[in-house]
């Protein structure tokens, strides 16, 4: 008799058979649930709707963040770029000395200099008009020594040597060679610190999204206590318990990942779209100037995307971890 | 199979409720457990099942001494036991098949793999044509043949049944007795707590009783 419900079937399926075959055709619909029948933990047992709102806030703030911080990069990187690119030579006006032939003088060494590409002397009017967003319009300036300034844009292909043309500025002693690079540093500096603050907030909302999914695996194992003696009792493994737990948060952290990476996009779309409208006003061409047009390049798009895949991971890790130290209580 | 030597066991600091149990299952036999309610007989299952750990004498099951498991080691001594709960311990939102297949599931097997003997044992029991119902609607004696389903189910070493007659007529549970009977003589051995006298006269079977804490095998 035992023999009979021991012994393999051969043949055709069953009628039986296959209906549960049939109630498996979820397998098919969604590959990566493939075979493995009805969740072990009831969908209900679990707060999943509130957890994946969670998920969807944080994996939303983290991408703000992550593309936040891509953009900063970006735009100080095109400021590095595009100061480096020049260099100045001022000239200060001293009793004695002609200023125009100092500009001449200088100019013309610059000219000869390896690695410059063009020089071009801003006109007293122009230098004048440098001052006039601290001294007003109305101010006549014919009688102060305003200093003139030669700007150089560097060539991209020779490497200009500063320190020889610095030295051979020297026959002009009231010229000097700005390179920038004090406004480099600067920038540099407060990029890098706006990066780091970024960073530091990323991290901040990872951790209280992987806490709040350490609570809500917690109340799921205490919801769900009943089934877990039944599973060791049956044989399972405290990894099949934690692979089980582990399924169920890496779908919901996918689904608040996806959703709240999407949001992110959105955003950014929309500030690019309204950067763009605002390029004309005063506001828009601080933004501007600042952040550019305002959109992600594909690497911010890209660090959105990981972040949302990153949640996902997160989320199945600590409950999968949560799982087993419970389970190691439990004993 | 299963030895107790000098067992006892005391919930904290109450009196001892099991004292110095010695006894042997050997392998392929079956034995009856008997004794009056409140007598220890599900809590003598337990510590054979390792849920509940002693407080002195030594436990072998196997060949294993128990206090030196760790819990893998305890988990692959489970899977060698089966096991028919007073209260069934069904799972409410899995069908009856999903739930007299989890031994199988567990051990992470193919679901394609395991399901024609699934559907006979279920067909056995006579639970055919309700093995796609949960278990809420199914009655007492349904929910206790599923019951004993799963516990059979990965054809155990061991098999422990607690009152597996207590919710079924007298019919059924001859039919029970049998299936335990023929699963004894396939190489198991079953050990069916019980008080039901009438039941433990249908079966020439060793007797294990259980009263005031202290253990007599009548062979």
């Amino acid at each position: 008799m035992l023999g009979v419900w021991y012994s393999r079937k051969g043949g055709c399926m069953s009628m039986t058979e296959a209906s549960i075959a049939a109630g498996n055709q979820r397998g098919r619909l969604f590959p990566w649930r493939r075979d493995l029948g009805t969740p072990l933990l009831p969908e209900s047992s679990i707060a999943g709707r509130s957890l994946v709102i969670v998920i969807v806030i944080m994996a939303f703030l983290a991408s703000i963040t992550a593309g936040t911080v891509q953009l900063i990069a970006e735009a100080s990187a095109s400021w590095t770029s595009s100061i480096g690119r020049e260099m100045t030579i001022q000239v200060r006006p001293r009793g004695g000395r002609d200023i125009e032939a100092d500009l001449r003088r200088a100019s013309d060494i610059a000219r000869r200099t390896p690695g410059i590409a063009d020089v071009r002397i801003y006109s007293k009017s122009e230098a004048e008009k440098l001052l006039e967003p601290w001294l007003g319009s109305g101010v006549t300036l014919t009688e102060l020594p305003v200093p003139r300034l030669i700007v150089l844009r560097l060539s991209a292909g020779e490497v200009l040597d500063a320190t020889r043309l610095r030295a051979e500025l020297g026959v002009v002693p009231t010229a000097s060679l700005d390179d920038h690079r004090q406004w480099l540093m600067r920038l540099s500096t407060m990029a890098n610190t706006l990066v780091l603050v970024g960073l530091v907030l990323l991290a901040l909302v990872l951790t209280a999204m992987a806490l709040a999914v350490a609570f809500a695996t917690r109340g799921a194992m205490a919801g769900n206590r009943e089934i877990i003696d039944v599973l060791h009792l049956v044989g399972a493994e405290d990894r099949f318990i934690a692979r089980e737990f582990q399924r169920h948060f890496l779908w919901l952290g996918l689904r608040g990942g996806g959703i709240g990476g999407a949001l992110a996009v959105l955003a950014f779309a929309t500030a690019s779209f309204l950067a763009t409208r605002w390029v004309a006003t005063p506001g828009g061409d601080q933004v501007e100037a600042l952040f550019g047009a305002f959109s992600l390049g594909w690497r911010g798009y890209a660090s959105i995307v990981v972040i949302a895949l990153l949640v996902a991971i997160i989320t199945a890790v600590i409950s999968r971890a949560t799982v087993f130290r419970n389970l190691r209580g439990l004993d | 199979m299963v030895r107790f030597e000098n067992v006892g066991l005391r919930y904290g600091m109450g009196p001892e409720i099991l004292k110095d149990l010695s006894f042997e299952i050997p392998p392929h036999s079956l034995q009856f457990l008997t004794g009056p309610s409140g007598a220890g007989k599900t809590t003598l299952l337990r510590l054979i099942l390792l849920t509940l750990r002693p407080t002195r004498g030594l436990i072998t099951l196997f060949g294993s001494d128990t206090a030196r498991l760790d819990k893998d080691g305890v988990t692959a001594l489970r899977r060698k036991v089966g096991v028919v709960f007073q209260d069934f311990r069904l799972l409410d939102h899995l069908t009856t098949y999903e739930n007299v297949a989890l031994p199988l599931r567990v051990l992470g097997r193919d679901e394609a793999s395991y399901r024609p003997e699934v559907i006979e044992l279920l067909k056995w029991v006579g639970l055919g044509d309700r093995m796609h119902v949960q278990p809420a609607i199914l009655s007492g004696g349904e929910k206790q043949r599923a019951a004993i389903a799963r516990a059979t189910i990965s054809r155990p070493e061991l098999l422990l049944a607690d009152e597996p007659t207590g919710n079924v007529d007298p019919s059924l549970a001859r039919r029970l007795l049998r299936l335990f009977a023929e699963m004894n003589r396939s190489g198991t051995s079953v050990v069916i707590a019980t008080h039901d006298f009438g039941l433990m006269d249908q079966a020439d079977a060793r007797r294990l009783v259980l009263a005031e804490g202290r253990l007599h095998v009548y062979d």
